[in-house]
């Protein structure tokens, strides 16, 4: 008797095990399909003819004329490299003076570390057009306007503090006994930095970088307000494809695909450290 | 794991105990070192930030874009902007836009976090899949969305078709322009919840649930008392980091509608935007804004220390 109703209480129990899990997969299933659909049915909407678009949805005769349209009868591919160029030099410009920064942070102790470090994360919260606005009229006095280094600049508000901080953290994982190691074997400074630091910090920096990269890629705000006619990055192009009255959908979808490449390759690269980026070091995952 | 965005304690006991940087024992010369070496980078940011100040200058100025001079004005510009009702209904939209999404990507990003608990290769592919919306801008968001809920060719479109409703009006309408905004706000940033409470997840000790179980406690009491609590420090960077960016969203909105229909998706940031340039009056948009920037600064700061409150007492001291 005894054994029976503990056999049919291990039965509801597996039971109730069964479809928790169910329904847990169930809700998973459909955040994936909230989160990975888009993207999906913006790749298949990229293969789609202009006339197929409005009569089919799965079924149709793929065509590469979309891709042919935007890469060479628009000036996509040129705002693509030059979003190209000012991202990446955002982010070159960030290591160079970031990462001696972080390391000054890290290990030092001087008066106001803590406050310094603190403003310099206050930057990132600060809304976007209220530093777009005085710097437009700034750049447009001393000549920075629609420049690549002034959007290079610029975009060091974005990049520079998550930088900054993620890499302190990454350097304050070092134990002290390294460096100091190094230093007593009589290596000068520089070569201390550059053969015993830079290589351990490496995977964390080129993360960030790389985060970095992405944000910058992003950034919508300083080139709308920043940029003419010199200069076009792509979040700035794309809004052509949604100003326009007569839309060919399948371009549409070819221009957003284009964008967001790039990313979710740096995306694969960096999930190890993505946590750890994403929260400016705060939670280290 | 820590979780803490400013307070380092063991760090400075451990280098004090290293005696490497004994600040009293090194030459003066070589106390001012860490001020040179963070120098080139501060310097960078201050000089893109000198014009920040000028703002605050500019506007108590009649500064516009039109005219080749400007002068001194006084508190006008921030009179009017407190009379006006428009600034109003931006502060009231902006509020309500940061609310929404911020709600509804903190439950969606812990509900989803929650089910990813269980370390299965399943459960690992689906969270990098789930990054992916993440990495897209959100100018680039709104274009793929366009494509979802367009009424020629979007699926959605064709889906409501099936329940029987026909050319949801998505942005273009008064009721739905914020729904829709909210929507694509939630896809692209719910993972960055989804993420940060999932390493909180990941970081959590055994012991206490082991214990837990052993005492026979339910599922639900042991998340009330237990889960919940651990994972709050986590979900309180998360929570910041979202309502900041969402008190001043504006690639969003502005690729949507540029804050239409009518003034309906109007926020802070747009609101100042257009004054600036459309109607060319700086020294009358930056008011706003900066009333905006106080507003998040105040709300950062207490949400940074009740964080760091919290993050305290679940580690146990």
């Amino acid at each position: 008797m005894n054994t029976q109703e503990s056999a049919g209480a291990k039965q509801r129990r597996s039971a109730g095990k069964l479809t928790g899990a169910a329904l847990r997969n169930l809700g998973l299933c459909l955040y994936a399909l909230f989160a990975l659909f888009p993207l999906i049915w913006m790749i298949i909407c990229t293969f789609k003819s202009d006339a197929e678009m409005y009569n089919t949805v799965f079924r149709f005769t793929p065509t590469m004329e979309n891709y042919r349209a935007v890469l060479l009868g628009t000036d996509y591919f040129k705002a693509f490299l030059q979003n190209l160029v000012v991202s990446g030099g955002a982010v070159l410009l960030t290591v160079v003076a970031g990462v001696p920064a972080a390391y000054a942070l890290a290990r030092y102790d001087f008066k106001r570390k803590e406050g310094i470090a603190f403003q310099i994360l206050s930057f990132k919260f600060a809304p976007e057009i209220m530093v777009v606005l005085p710097v437009f009229l700034i750049f447009q006095k001393i000549g920075l306007y629609d420049t690549y280094f002034g959007l290079i600049w610029v975009y060091q508000v974005i990049t520079m503090p998550l930088l900054i901080w993620v890499v302190r953290g990454y350097f304050e994982e070092i134990s002290v006994e390294i460096e100091q190691a190094a230093q007593l074997d009589g290596y000068p400074w520089f070569q201390v930095f550059f053969k015993t630091l830079l290589p351990l910090i490496k995977p964390g920096l080129v993360a960030s970088g790389l985060l970095a990269f992405i944000f910058a890629w992003n950034s919508f705000t300083f080139p709308l307000v920043l940029s003419g006619f010199q200069i076009q990055t792509i979040t700035i192009t794309s809004l052509r494809y949604i100003a326009s009255d007569t839309i060919h959908y399948g371009q549409v979808a070819v221009a957003s695909m284009i964008a967001v490449l790039p990313e979710i390759v740096a995306c694969l690269f960096i999930q190890k450290h993505l946590v750890r980026g994403l929260s400016f070091g705060a939670v280290k995952g | 794991m820590s979780v803490s965005l400013k307070e380092r304690p063991s760090q400075v006991q451990n280098q004090e105990q290293s005696g490497r940087i004994n600040y009293n024992e090194i030459p003066k010369k070589l106390r001012r070192r860490p001020y040179y070496i963070i120098a080139p980078g501060l310097l960078i940011l201050i000089g893109i930030l000198i014009p920040f100040f000028a703002a605050i200058c500019l506007s108590f100025t009649n500064y516009s874009f039109k005219m080749t001079t400007f002068r001194f004005v006084g508190l006008k510009n921030w009179i009017n902007i407190l009379k006006d009702s428009a600034f109003y209904h931006s502060l009231l939209v902006t509020l309500q836009y940061a609310f929404c999404a911020t709600l509804t990507e903190m439950l969606l990003g812990t509900g989803i976090a929650l089910l990813l608990k269980k370390d299965t290769k399943f459960s690992r592919v689906l969270k990098v899949l789930f990054t992916f919306p993440l990495m897209v801008a959100p100018a680039i968001a709104v274009l793929i969305w366009q494509l979802m809920t367009s009424n020629s060719i979007g699926i959605l479109e064709k889906v409501l078709n099936v329940f029987g409703v026909f050319n949801f009006p998505w942005a273009a309408s008064h009721s739905t322009a914020l729904f829709t905004a909210v929507l694509i706000d939630t896809w692209v940033n719910t993972p960055f919840v989804l993420l940060l409470v999932l390493a909180g997840i990941q970081s959590l000790p055994k012991s206490p649930f082991e214990a837990a179980q052993v005492d026979g406690a339910g599922a639900w009491f042991t998340f009330k008392t237990l889960t919940l609590p651990m994972l709050k420090p986590f979900m309180y960077i998360a929570l910041l980091f979202r309502l900041m960016a969402a008190l001043q969203e504006f690639g969003i909105i502005f690729a949507l509608t540029k804050g239409g229909p009518g003034d309906t998706l109007m926020n802070i940031s747009l609101t100042s935007y257009l004054t600036a340039f459309q109607f060319q009056k700086l020294g009358a948009a930056l008011p706003g804004l900066l009333i905006l920037w106080v507003l998040i600064n105040y709300i950062a700061k207490w949400l940074v220390n009740r964080q760091r409150k919290l993050a305290r007492q679940s580690q146990g001291y």
